[in-house]
Formats: structure tokens, sequence, C-alpha cells
């Protein structure tokens, strides 16, 4: 208990925040990962669920794929990669992509799949094109549920995204090995508090997205 | 005019919606195919805009075969109107109405002055305009539906069971709007119902078919009504369960009431107005 108190009196301490090495300096960083991570994924993961979605073809072999990748375990997938890459920034990238696509993916073609068959068979009747269909319809409806997708992704990406230390790089996870391997546990604990702030106030921001878009799209009934 | 030539089309999985047929669809009328669920009706009425393509065969439009016109283009200058009304959520009714000519590359204004216009035609109050589908009457989506075939004033237009969800009533107040909208438009419709009296109602020409596209008559109502083909036709107006057989029993106080084959009243026959009646006995 007494570790926790020191933890907040660390934080509410402002020397904690400036400088290179920071937590000022580490937050940020640790939010361009994540930022990074899940945009990656994005471009891989998006036209592909959206494509799946569109067309029901593939349908089968993504729910299992994303089954599959969601089993694989990111640190040693860290471990894995850093053996090929080395220390740096690119094995945890490799590992947090990894763990962004499924959700990612499947917000995609869930949210496409889960517009009303004769909405797009109308929409289609009225000399729509495949891709204004797709953009149009599809997505604009499917909408709050691809942002679900996403939502997941960063969620679990900016958990995770404190392993990137381990293989030498920064972001909240570098205070928080710091203080693993120095037995300094109000830093640690201090580093744990910010990351699961900083998820919470992602997760909530978020949350008010889905639901302005829900508004926005309120005609769906 | 729309023309069908020998067209067939079996699904990939080996069903076969419709085995040989062939219609002329006259121009500026209404045509009705009547048949039951199964019979293929909704599939013939979909190639005429491609969203499906016969097996073998031919579907022409004015002497043009459809085989060669690209999808898009021809279902942007067809009219389609379906069950449940098929539109957009996310979009405000005028949006809705305002979608084929905005694909056409009419600006957003005319395409929208146009659609005030066509809500009027089509009965429906302006303020609506802002509204989502959602937010509508089940009648009130119909007609939106209805509007958004006509918006982008195509010579044809199709209507897939346009009326078969909403209730008894708001469905006759809707063909009777469409007769009216039909004397000023004069489309050439193509109608598909499985409901008799709607096909009486509304078509110049009516096609009953039977499973697999089969024609099993066509004509006028008053052909059809008159002279059914054979059976099958007969059993689907009700002729052999009375609905078609009328007839007229005094009623207390003047008049006839008419029943029908079962004794059922259906209504009552007014006796002409005094003076010009012609003389009786």
């Amino acid at each position: 208990m007494n570790q926790l108190i020191e933890a907040v009196e660390l934080l509410l301490t402002p020397e904690t925040w400036t400088g290179a090495t920071g937590m000022g300096a580490r937050l940020l960083q640790h939010l361009q990962y994540t930022g990074l991570a899940v945009a990656l994924a994005a471009l891989i993961a998006l036209p592909i669920g959206l494509a799946v979605g569109h067309s029901g073809v593939g349908r089968g072999p993504a729910v299992m794929i994303t089954g599959v990748v969601r089993a694989l375990p990111t640190l040693g997938l860290i471990t894995l990669v850093a053996l090929f890459a080395g220390l740096g920034l690119t094995a945890p990238m490799v590992a947090l992509v990894i763990l962004a696509v499924p959700s990612i993916l499947a917000g995609a073609y869930s949210g496409v799949g889960s517009v009303d068959a004769p909405v797009v068979d109308a929409a289609s009747a009225q000399g729509m094109s495949t891709w204004q269909v797709l953009w149009k319809v599809e997505v604009p409806l499917g909408l709050p549920i691809i942002i679900g997708g996403l939502r997941l992704a960063v969620l679990q990406v900016v958990a995770t995204a404190t392993l990137a230390a381990y293989v030498g790089s920064g972001g909240l996870g570098a205070p928080l090995f710091l203080g693993l391997r120095t037995y300094d546990y109000p830093l640690l604990l201090a580093a744990s508090l910010v990351v699961i702030v900083l998820a919470i106030t992602l997760e909530v921001v978020f949350a008010l997205v889905q639901r302005v878009l829900r508004r926005a799209l309120r005609g769906t009934s | 005019m729309i023309e069908f030539r020998h067209v067939a089309k079996t699904y990939p999985d080996g069903t076969t919606a419709v085995e040989d047929f062939s219609l002329t669809v006259p121009s500026h009328t209404a045509t009705v195919l009547l048949g039951s669920s199964g019979c293929g009706k909704t599939t013939l009425l979909r190639m005429v805009n491609r969203m499906v393509d016969p097996s073998s065969g031919q579907v022409l439009i004015d002497d043009e075969d459809l085989a060669s016109v690209p999808p898009v283009a021809l279902r942007r200058r067809i009219g389609y109107v379906m069950q449940n009304s098929g539109l957009l959520p996310h979009r405000r009714v005028i949006d809705n109405i305002a979608t084929v000519p905005r694909l056409n590359g009419v600006s957003k204004r005319e395409a929208h002055s146009r659609a005030h216009e066509l809500m009027e035609l089509v009965g429906l109050d302006a303020a609506l305009a802002s509204r989502y589908p959602g937010q509508l009457s089940g009648g009130q989506q119909q007609r939106v539906g209805v509007a958004r075939g006509l918006a982008s004033d195509p010579n044809i237009l199709l209507m897939d069971e346009p009326f078969g969800a909403v209730d008894p009533l708001v469905r006759m107040e809707l063909q009777r709007e469409l007769r009216r909208i039909q004397t000023e438009v004069e489309k050439t419709i193509m109608f598909v119902t499985h409901d008799i009296d709607e096909a009486l109602a509304l078509g110049d020409q009516i096609v009953v078919l039977k499973t697999g596209g089969e024609v099993a008559q066509v004509g006028t109502a008053q052909e059809i009504v008159e002279a059914p083909a054979d059976d099958f036709v007969a059993q689907f107006l009700g002729v052999d369960s009375g609905r078609r057989s009328l007839q007229t029993v005094p009623r207390p106080g003047g008049g006839h009431t008419v029943v029908d084959g079962g004794g059922r009243p259906v209504g009552v026959l007014e006796d002409p107005p005094e003076g010009s009646s012609e003389p009786r006995g």
C-alpha cells in the first residue's frame, strides 16, 4: 500500500514528467507506437475486411485466421522477430500489428455484413456501382461496428505496447521495466497507472465516437 | 416495349426458377405478373434491370438485347420499387428520392427540387422531406419508394410486390394512387404480385404464372375473370370457391345485396336513381 502511495506521489511530482526520459516523453512515445501499430494494422485489415464483408467470399478463412492469430503469444512473437530484426522498434511493431489485425478485420467484415440485405440489393438495383454500394451504403451503415473493431485493437495495443521496452524501445514500458529491474516498485506502479489511465481515456473517447455515430444513423431501426 | 424471348433461368445450385418464358410488355401500360411464391415472377422482373441474367434466351427493351447493355447504366434508367421500400436508412427522405438523379450527375439543387415535385405527385407532405425512413409509416415509406423509382423520369418502372407489406386499407389507397399517377406519367410498368385483387385493379395486361414461369393465361382483367383459361387460373381467381360467382338477393327496403357463391355478402347493388331508370317489366 505504501508503494502505491509513493507511486501516486511520484506521479504528482512535476519532475517525473519532464526530460527526455520523463513520463511525459514516454507517454508520447507510447501513443505514437499505438497509433503507428493500429494505423499499419488498419491498412492491412480494413481493405481485406471490407472486401470479405461486401462479397461474402473468404468469410470462413477470415474467421479462422482471426482466431488463430489471436492465439499467438505476443511476448514470444516479439522475441522471435527480435532474433531476426535485432533490438529496436521493428520487433514490437510487427507483434503489435499482428495483435491489432484480427480485431480490425473482424470489425470490418462484421460491420459490412451487418447491413440489411434488402437495403444493399435496393442500392444496387437503383444503379449504384459496387464501389458506390460499398462507400455510400455498407461502410456508413456498418461504421459503428467497424469503429468497434478499431476500439478493441487500440485497447489491446495500448496495453501491450509496454512490451516494446522489453527489446530496448521506449514507451511507458521503459520506466515499467526499469522499475522492475531496479526493484523500484513505486516507479513500476506509477508507469502501470499511467498505462491504465491512458487505456481508460482512449476507451471513453471511442465509446463517445461510437455513440455519436449511432445517433447520426438513428434512422437505422 | 419489353420483350422476353424463350427466357430460362437455372441457378448454380440446380434450381430452375424459369423454364421457357416469352412475353411482350407493351409500352405505356401496366403489365402485372401474377403468381404464388416460387413461380419465378420476381426472377423475371429482375431480368429487366439485369439484377438477374437469364441462363438462356433474351430480354430486349425496344429491340435492344440487354445482354450487351452495362447493368449499372441500365439500372439508372429503369425505376425499381420493392417490398419493404429498400430505402437507405441513413439518408433523409429527400436524399433517398434524389438517389438516382444524383448518380446520373444532376446537381444536388436540381435533384432536390425534382424530389419535391415527386413528393407532391405521390401524396407526401413536404414536411417529411427531412425525416429519415425509420421515422415514417409503412405506407409513407412505400410512397417514398415510388417517388424514388420515378425520380430520373424512367420509361420503365419495375415494381416487386411494392404494397405487399402494408395493411389492406393502406394497400388499396396506394393502388388507387398508383392508378392516378399512371394516368399522369404513363410509364411502362411491370408489376409483380401474388394478390389477384391487386392484379385486377392495376393490370392493363395480366399474366398468370404457374411454377417455373409457365404462362397459364395472358389477358385483360375482364378476359381473365370472364373466361379463365384453365382450372389453375379459375382456382387462382377463386371461381371454384365461389368467390367470383356472385348472385343478387333482394334487400329489404329496395335494391339488392350481392352475395358470393358461399352466400357471404360482398356488396350492395343500388337501383338506378328514379327517373333515369328504364321502364321495368
